[in-house]
């Protein structure tokens, strides 16, 4: 190998090394360490220039307290729990309004399938953060909604819609919707037309054939549509943090307060570690589907 | 006579005077000595040696897997081989990297650059080398001349056809004038009738150019047609290599007589009768088949006898002087046109395919299905094969 | 093949495309509400996006922004398509498997985490939060981005392109530079694109890495928004949403027109 090759191997390496691996690392360790009212606030930090005696006191000081702390207290518990339904729940509803978009799209005339495409993805480029926000406008006491309501006379009094779970809800469908579409109608837009007429050839009614073969063959878009809703949302922070009330209990918004509001590094160090962990299942899952899913095209 | 069949015709009468193998003098532009390539666990190439020979039009024939493009590949410089020396010109070029051999290969999908119109796509190699812009420029157009692209120069090539970009391929690869030249399957996407114009094409350009030529393919028709020699290969081994005539007409296994044109193969016992001549007893209840054999073989020896199907005469009445004759009855016909094939089931089940021409309209066709026919040929017709 | 919408595919991509474009249609129209009281129109006015052009910290947290976009995803891009070719090409070298785990972790790590974890690195290694750990940051996550949009390209990309171009006497940083860079270009452009709207839109990152004198827009409208609706960053969105659908639909034509010119000369090529 030339020094060249070597080179387009080893920088990246490198870099990921040192500002992927190396930090996540850091996390672990505050994660087994105690908190302290110091700068950094937590001990103990490796000391390398007391030498071996350093080293030991360091792995002296590392413990499990916080990770009991964080399954002693309630709190911890109930945001995982609610974290996954949320998640799950919502990865169902934009499951239910994506597949009907993402079908229509497959069975749109070919020459509107690149704008309807495009459709799709534009939303994807527009801030993330704006478009949480546009529902701020809509859900609020005096917002869209409400006003419409009112005036067509179906209420008498506005709802309460913005800080509640059903907002969280309506933020992550609407956010996450062309990451549900776009696999499904990847693998719908490959049916091949001629299943469906033998379907039909050999008696099925347009509905059966719909369940008999349509929904089959698009399972491999499905599940990795699924996947790719439910596991950034798990993590979430800005949609609850800007739809979600009181009542809203996600990972990521007590990681960020345990950090910036209480300053407990050790303890959200802790709950980033479990929260890693939540993840490591859905995602291996994710992985193994995508690669049936290669070695089938192949 | 079509201009093509004479086009045939002239360059099978050059090629009977071009054997270089045969003369001790010569020595080959390309040897490969004792070469093996391991991928892992899998031997592609096994311990083979093979001498190629200045302005020969060389043909690797195989089915896909025998390592005929591994081979191909070392001698570009994509491959090491993992045992063995690879000789160009006498110089080892094991060491060589791909960029600094006089090699140039046309690859199966022409590898065109498609950021490149025709023109710099031919000049791409040149570039590379030395050489002056006026040089390049002359070299460019000499290639574009020789391949009829003139006035293609300026596209690009996804607008231009599939027997053009193969064109190009060839120009390009030719331009540096390499000592050999290697070519993937260069015909394999092409339709059949521009496949056969391209042959001729390809071999009239070998011979103006002088350069060897080492051509990959699996379809025999190919090889026969555009080689001088074939090797025909088979599990990372050579098992023949010889002129076109000679792998059809002398095939020295079972491999090489199936593996080109159809061929009947009848298994028997061999029992030497006198100077080159053998019988063999292959059924119960029926008469030996007598052969032609040069090769002196023990009594006992179980051997293969190989025929081609047009070397087999069918008749109604039993011929007077035939070597070898059979009664048989007519299991199945296939009308291809200029030749029909005869698959006649002899008295002992055993099935034989005989070709005739059908230079006569149909309707005064002779044979038809379930007529009792006789079937024969001649003691040297076919040949005796030990393995 | 022609086709035309059957009454359910049509209601269904009717109400689909609703819900996905009445958002942000209500929010550019009340970007023009005179009252700053969002939610009740009192007549057409631009005076919130006079307003936005006279607020110098939101013009400075664009200025950062930019910058941190720019600077990120250059680099990103440049270590992302590195990253692809030595994935996709480099063959097996120690600790390859890592090094995709690492490339693939990062698409599916919770922003939170990685904003902790990389701030937590820049606190032990005593460096000090400003424009510079943000541009780390960014960089880090949207090179994995880069090199998944760009090793789909080089694994698709006919290897035998590169063999001609060294058979034909290039080196391979040459065959590299002059055969493969042209052809993959369009990929490396579009992660580029995609490195730099990620980090323009990124929150969560910057808010673990910016330091108090290198505020975001997204972090500077994040605040803001918290305190509920404001016309002045309705107007901001609009901006942003217009330039954006700009460049989509732009970016969307020339590549309709790209292919729409390469299928006629194909139809043109196959007639000669």
């Amino acid at each position: 190998m030339s020094i060249r090759r070597i080179a387009i191997v080893a920088i990246p390496y490198l870099w990921l090394l040192a500002l992927f691996l190396v930090p996540f690392a850091i996390v672990v360790k505050i994660s087994l360490s105690d908190a302290a009212l110091a700068i950094p606030p937590y001990v103990p930090t490796l000391d390398l220039s007391a030498g071996l005696e350093g080293v030991k006191e360091f792995f002296a000081g590392l413990d499990f307290e916080n990770f009991v702390f964080l399954t002693e207290d309630e709190l911890y518990w109930r945001a995982y729990l609610s974290s996954l339904k949320i998640a799950l729940l919502s990865t169902a509803l934009t499951l239910l309004v994506g597949y009907p978009i993402a079908y229509g799209m497959s069975r749109a005339p070919s020459e509107w399938r690149p704008t309807l495409m495009m459709l799709v993805i534009l939303p994807f480029w527009t801030s993330f953060l704006i478009r949480v926000y546009a529902w701020i406008g809509i859900l609020s006491n005096e917002g869209f909604l409400n006003q419409l309501l009112l005036w067509s006379g179906l209420i008498t009094e506005p709802l309460t819609l913005l800080n509640t779970n059903f907002a969280v809800y309506v933020g992550i469908v609407y956010t996450y919707l062309p990451f549900m579409i776009l696999p499904i109608y990847a693998t719908l837009e490959k049916l091949d037309e001629s299943l469906l007429e033998a379907a039909e050839d050999l008696g099925c009614s347009r509905l059966s054939s719909f369940w008999t073969v349509t929904l089959p063959l698009s399972r491999p878009g499905v599940i990795a549509g699924c996947f790719l809703v439910f596991i950034p949302a798990i993590g979430e922070f800005v949609i609850p943090s800007l739809l979600g009330g009181s009542e809203t209990l996600m990972i990521g918004k007590v990681l960020w307060e345990e950090f910036f509001s209480n300053r407990d590094w050790p303890v959200a160090s802790a709950v980033a570690v479990i929260l890693l962990l939540v993840l490591v299942i859905p995602i291996i899952l994710f992985q193994r589907n995508e690669q049936k899913q290669q070695e089938a095209d192949q | 006579m079509s201009p093509d069949a004479a086009q045939q015709d002239t360059s099978q009468q050059a090629s009977r005077e071009f054997a270089p193998w045969n003369d001790p003098e010569e020595r080959p532009l390309i040897r490969f000595l004792s070469v093996t390539k391991k991928f892992g666990e899998f031997t592609a190439i096994d311990d083979l040696t093979l001498d190629i020979y200045r302005r020969e039009f060389f043909a690797l024939l195989g089915p896909s897997g025998c390592g005929k493009t591994t081979l191909m590949r070392m001698l570009a410089g994509f491959e090491a081989p993992t045992g063995g020396t690879i000789l160009l010109d006498g110089q080892d070029i094991v060491p060589v990297p791909p960029n600094r051999r006089p090699v140039n290969m046309m690859f199966q999908s022409y590898a065109l650059f498609p950021h490149l119109s025709v023109r710099d796509n031919i000049a791409f190699g040149l570039k590379r080398s030395r050489m002056s812009r006026e040089a390049i420029e002359e070299r460019v157009a000499e290639m574009l001349r020789l391949t009829r692209l003139e006035r293609f120069a300026t596209r690009k090539p996804h607008q231009i056809s599939g027997g053009q970009r193969q064109r190009v391929a060839l120009a390009r690869s030719l331009a540096k004038a390499p000592k050999l030249l290697l070519l993937d399957e260069p015909l394999g996407a092409l339709d059949k009738k521009l496949r056969q114009e391209t042959q001729f094409e390809l071999m009239d350009i070998q011979e103006r150019t002088g350069t060897t030529f080492v051509i990959v393919t699996h379809d025999q028709e190919e090889a026969m047609t555009v080689a001088s020699r074939v090797a025909v290969m088979d599990e990372g081994r050579i098992v023949q290599v010889a002129t076109p005539a000679e792998i059809y007409e002398s095939p020295n296994s079972v491999y090489v007589a199936d593996f080109i044109g159809d061929v009947n193969l009848i298994e028997g016992t061999a029992r030497p009768k006198g100077e080159n001549r053998v019988e063999i007893d292959w059924a119960e209840g029926q008469p030996p088949l007598i052969a032609a054999s040069q090769e002196r073989l023990a009594p006992g020896t179980r051997v293969h006898f190989a025929i081609r199907p047009e070397k087999v005469a069918i008749s109604s009445e039993r011929p007077a002087q035939a070597a070898n004759a059979f009664r048989g009855r007519v299991h199945d016909i296939a009308y291809l046109g200029n030749i029909s094939t005869y698959h006649v089931m002899l008295e002992n089940g055993h099935l034989i395919m005989a070709q005739t021409a059908n230079s006569r309209r149909i309707s005064r066709r002779g044979f038809s299905w379930e007529d009792t026919v006789w079937l024969s040929w001649t003691d040297s017709a076919g040949v005796v094969l030990t393995r | 093949m022609t086709r035309r919408f059957s009454w359910f595919n049509a209601t269904s991509l009717t109400l689909g495309f609703a819900f996905l474009y009445l958002p942000m249609v209500i929010l550019v129209i009340y970007s023009f509400n005179a009252s700053r009281l969002v939610t009740v129109w009192a007549g057409f006015s631009t005076k919130w996006y006079g307003e936005l052009l006279r607020n110098e910290a939101f013009l400075k947290a664009a200025w950062v922004t930019l910058k941190v976009a720019l600077l990120s995803s250059t680099l990103a891009t440049v270590l992302g398509t590195m990253a692809a070719y030595a994935l996709v090409r480099a063959g097996r070298f120690p600790g390859r498997t890592l090094f995709s785990g690492m490339i693939y972790a990062p698409l599916v790590m919770p922003e939170v985490i990685t904003g902790l974890s990389l701030l937590l690195l820049f606190i032990a290694i005593g460096l000090d939060r400003g424009v510079l750990t943000i541009v780390l940051a960014h960089t880090t996550f949207s090179m994995c981005y880069v090199s998944v949009v760009v090793s789909a390209r080089l694994v698709s990309f006919d290897r035998s392109l590169e063999e001609a171009a060294l058979d034909l006497g290039c080196t391979p940083f040459d065959a590299f530079r002059s055969v493969t860079l042209p052809i993959i270009a369009p990929a490396v452009i579009s992660g580029w694109l995609l490195a730099f709207t990620l980090s323009l839109d990124d929150l969560v990152i910057a808010s673990f890495t910016a330091g108090p004198s290198s505020t975001t827009l997204p972090i500077k409208i994040f605040s803001a928004v918290r305190l509920g609706v404001s016309p002045e960053i309705n107007a901001l969105s609009s901006i942003l949403i217009l330039i954006v659908t700009v460049g989509v639909v732009s970016a969307a034509l020339v590549s309709k027109r790209t292919i729409l010119r390469r299928e006629a000369e194909a139809r043109k090529a196959r007639r000669q």
